[in-house]
């Protein structure tokens, strides 16, 4: 019932019958749901990323999982340092993935170029000289359930965009974060993110 | 093998290699001319070392001192040899057709020094991009884009 609450607005009751709904809330409610991820791991960060796709993090239950096929993919995770020699190519694969698609910077190098942001030749200073970055994730490299948080930032992003390029819209779409009271608690209602079990 | 058993061993076989043998931190260092690096690559394969460790060089104010590290399976021994190159056009022998672990040991030796090597089949940049001006491991090196880290840090 919660989608339903969020997706619009329901004509009986909440009976599961009929629904008014916009075209943009749907499409933002359904690609936000299924990110699926290009893991472009190319140092140290990538192993918190394999790790968080992994059982004990599982990233399955965002409904996000990598996949090494960049048409597949609407998200790319830049996890690493990208070198000079490397940027083309990452920009290449970001190409070739199909709109609408999203980047998340994970970790120094890729938010900065990191340790090798001084007295270094060789290394972007962050991927976002060549990519439109969506999200960044600081940390040397950051934990699994800081890119997992990354996600549902990103998530949080998407309900605020609209199929129309021009246009913006306010998303009711509000994302718990720990420290706030009602953490956890889920309350009825669909004021709670609460989307993943559904 | 221990280096004294080394060194007997070499100086029995070549005896003009052994008084350029030398021992510096628990190695053996073999520093030979830059004109006589192939014969005496030659010759060191021949007395039993049939692995090239690493190719290396190392920026001194004025010359390039290049180190290849060799092992012995046969002997359970390691050598290192050194030779020097101008800074200016430098210049040496190619060691790929001896151990062809050297093709690409020599083509980062040129991508970071610029040292050229006679005789390598396929000689250009391999870690930085092809267009790429200037060597970067030289200390004169100069790159617009870099940042100096300030003092402070």
């Amino acid at each position: 019932m919660a989608v339903i609450d969020r997706l619009g607005e329901s004509l009986d009751g909440g009976q599961g019958g009929i629904i008014l709904s916009t075209v943009d809330s749907l499409v933002d409610w359904a690609r936000g749901k299924s990110l699926w991820a290009m893991p472009m791991g190319t140092a140290c960060c990538a192993m918190e990323l394999i790790a968080a796709s992994f059982s004990k993090f599982d990233f399955d239950r965002h409904g996000t999982f990598p996949r090494p096929d960049p048409r597949h993919t609407d998200v790319m995770v830049v996890a690493g340092t990208i070198t000079k020699k490397m940027a083309p190519a990452v920009k290449r694969i970001y190409e070739q993935m199909a709109d609408p698609k999203w980047v998340i910077a994970m970790g120094n190098c890729a938010v900065s170029g990191g340790i090798f942001y001084y007295d270094t030749y060789s290394v972007v200073r962050g991927v976002d000289e060549f990519l439109p970055v969506d999200v960044y994730i600081g940390g040397c490299p950051p934990r699994p359930e800081a890119l997992q948080d990354a996600v549902l930032q990103l998530r949080q992003r998407i309900a605020t965009e609209s199929i129309s390029p021009d246009r913006r819209r306010e998303s009711s779409f509000v994302l718990p974060m720990p420290g706030d009271i009602s953490f956890g608690s889920r309350p009825g209602g669909g004021e709670d993110e609460g989307g993943d079990a559904e | 093998m221990n280096i004294t058993e080394l060194r007997e061993h070499l100086c029995a076989t070549y005896p003009d290699l052994c008084p350029l043998f030398s021992i510096e931190f628990g190695d053996g260092v073999l520093a030979v001319d830059s004109e006589r690096l192939s014969e005496a690559a030659h010759n060191l394969k021949d007395l039993g070392f049939d692995r090239l460790g690493m190719v290396t060089a190392v920026d001194r104010p004025t010359r390039f001192e290049l180190v290849y590290r060799l092992h012995s399976r046969s002997m359970s021994a390691a050598l290192v040899v050194k030779c020097t190159v101008e800074r200016e056009d430098p210049r040496v022998a190619s060691l790929v057709d001896l151990w062809p672990a050297a093709l690409w040991q020599e083509r980062e030796v040129y991508d970071m020094f610029g040292v050229v090597f006679e005789g390598h089949p396929d000689l250009r940049r391999i870690l930085l991009p092809e267009e790429w001006e200037g060597y970067p491991l030289r200390k004169d090196y100069q790159d617009k884009t870099l940042i100096r880290r300030p003092d402070y840090i």
